[in-house]
C-alpha cells in the first residue's frame, strides 16, 4: 500500500525537474531501488501511470534497477550479498559470524529521466 | 522519439520525508521530549504494551500517546480511559505514518509538558519500516504467536528498529517459538538492536523495560 506514497513522491520530483527544464514529455525515468523494499516493479509502474495521467509523465516508462542487499560482518568486516526473497539464517561466508549490519539495499533513488 | 535528451536528477525519493523527520527530531530535542515510534503487526499487543509500560513507569516521567489508525479510534479510547493524554491520528487509508503526519499529531499535543510521547504506528511490518517519523527511538514488537521467522520475512523492520520486544511470552509454553533463534535472527540483521522479553498480561519483563526507558528518557532530558 505504500507504493502509492512512494510513487507519488517520484512523480513530484520528476515533475519539478520537468517544469524547471520546460519539458513537454517524459519518456522514461531511471530508478534505483534497494532489494529490501517489498515494492514490485509492476505495481510501481501501475500506480505511477495512474497518478501521472494528464501530466507530462503520463506515458513515462519506469526503468527500475535493483540494488542488491549487502551486509557487513561485525566480526571480520567481510561484505557479502544476501537474497531477501530466499531468506535463510544469515551467516558470514568468510568467518561464520552471526551479527551483521546492512550496508546497501535500502535505496530509493531517481537517477535521471529521458525527455523530449 | 526524436530529440530525446537526458536530464540528471540524482535525488533520493525519501529525502523530503527525511528532512521533515530531522526537523521533528531537532524540535523535540530542544523541547527535551523523547519520541518512540512503536511498530508491529496487527494484534501483537501494541496498545496493551503501552498501557502496561506506562503503569510500570509509575509517573516517574510525563507520558503522552499518539494513536495512529487507518480509520478507527478504539485504541485511543482505551488509552484515554486509563487517564493518559492521548490523541487520535487517522491516516485516512494510509498503511503507515510519515514525518508530516507525525508533525500534525505533535501539533495537537502540549509537547513541552511531556517527557515521552509514544506513537502507536499502523499495525503492519512492511510500510512503517520505510518511513522515518522523526522518532528518537524505533521500537518494534514481535509477539510469540506470530512466529520466530519474522526477521527473515520482514528484514527491513528489524534493520531500522533500535529495540525489539518479544511480546506475549506467556504463550511460550504452548508455542514452538524459539526465543534464542528469534534473537539470533534479529541480531544477524542489526547487531545494535536491544531486546526485551515481555508479557504485558502477566507483567513479566514490563518493569525492566520501563526502568530502561525512564533512564534513557532522563538521559535525553539532561542532554
Amino acid at each position: 500500500m505504500h507504493e502509492l506514497a512512494i510513487t507519488e513522491q517520484i512523480l513530484n520530483v520528476v515533475l519539478n525537474h520537468a517544469k524547471r527544464s520546460n519539458v513537454k514529455k517524459i519518456v522514461s525515468i531511471s530508478l534505483r531501488i534497494g532489494e529490501v523494499s517489498d515494492l514490485e516493479d509492476e505495481w510501481i509502474q501501475h500506480y505511477f501511470s495512474y497518478l501521472a495521467k494528464k501530466s507530462p509523465a503520463a506515458k513515462a516508462k519506469l526503468k527500475i534497477e535493483r540494488v542488491p542487499v549487502v551486509m557487513s560482518c561485525n566480526e571480520c568486516e567481510h561484505r557479502f550479498q544476501i537474497d531477501v526473497k530466499e531468506m535463510k539464517e544469515i551467516q558470514c561466508p568468510k568467518c561464520g559470524g552471526k551479527k551483521h549490519s546492512l550496508v546497501s539495499g535500502k535505496e530509493y533513488y531517481i537517477e535521471n529521466m529521458e525527455v523530449n | 522519439m526524436e530529440n530525446v535528451r537526458l536530464i540528471e536528477i540524482k535525488e533520493d525519493i525519501m529525502s523530503d520525508n527525511k528532512v521533515h523527520a530531522d526537523e521533528i527530531r531537532a524540535d523535540l530535542k530542544q523541547k527535551k521530549t523523547y519520541l518512540i515510534n512503536l511498530m508491529s503487526s496487527p494484534g501483537a499487543g501494541k496498545t496493551t504494551f503501552i498501557l502496561k509500560t506506562i503503569e510500570a513507569i509509575n509517573k516517574r516521567i510525563k507520558v503522552g500517546v499518539i494513536e495512529a489508525d487507518i480509520d478507527s479510534k478504539v485504541d485511543a479510547e482505551k488509552i484515554a480511559a486509563a487517564g493518559i493524554d492521548a490523541i487520535q491520528l487517522r491516516t485516512g487509508g494510509f498503511c503507515h505514518l510519515d514525518a508530516n503526519m507525525v508533525a500534525k499529531g505533535l501539533e495537537a499535543m502540549d509537547i513541552s509538558a511531556l517527557d515521552l510521547i509514544i506513537i502507536e504506528n499502523v499495525g503492519n511490518l512492511v510500510c512503517p519500516a520505510e518511513f522515518d517519523t522523526g522518532a528518537t527511538k524505533n521500537v518494534m514488537i514481535l509477539s510469540v504467536p506470530e512466529g520466530d521467522d519474522k526477521p527473515l520475512k520482514y528484514p527491513l523492520m528489524f534493520t531500522v528498529s533500535d529495540v525489539m520486544i518479544i511480546h506475549k511470552t506467556d504463550y511460550l509454553t504452548v508455542s514452538d517459538f524459539n526465543v534464542d533463534l528469534a534473537k539470533e535472527r534479529a541480531l544477524s540483521l542489526n547487531p545494535k538492536i536491544r531486546i526485551f522479553e515481555i508479557s504485558s498480561k502477566t507483567g513479566d519483563g514490563s518493569q525492566e523495560f520501563a526502568d530502561w526507558l525512564v533512564k534513557d528518557v532522563q538521559k535525553n532530558i539532561q542532554q
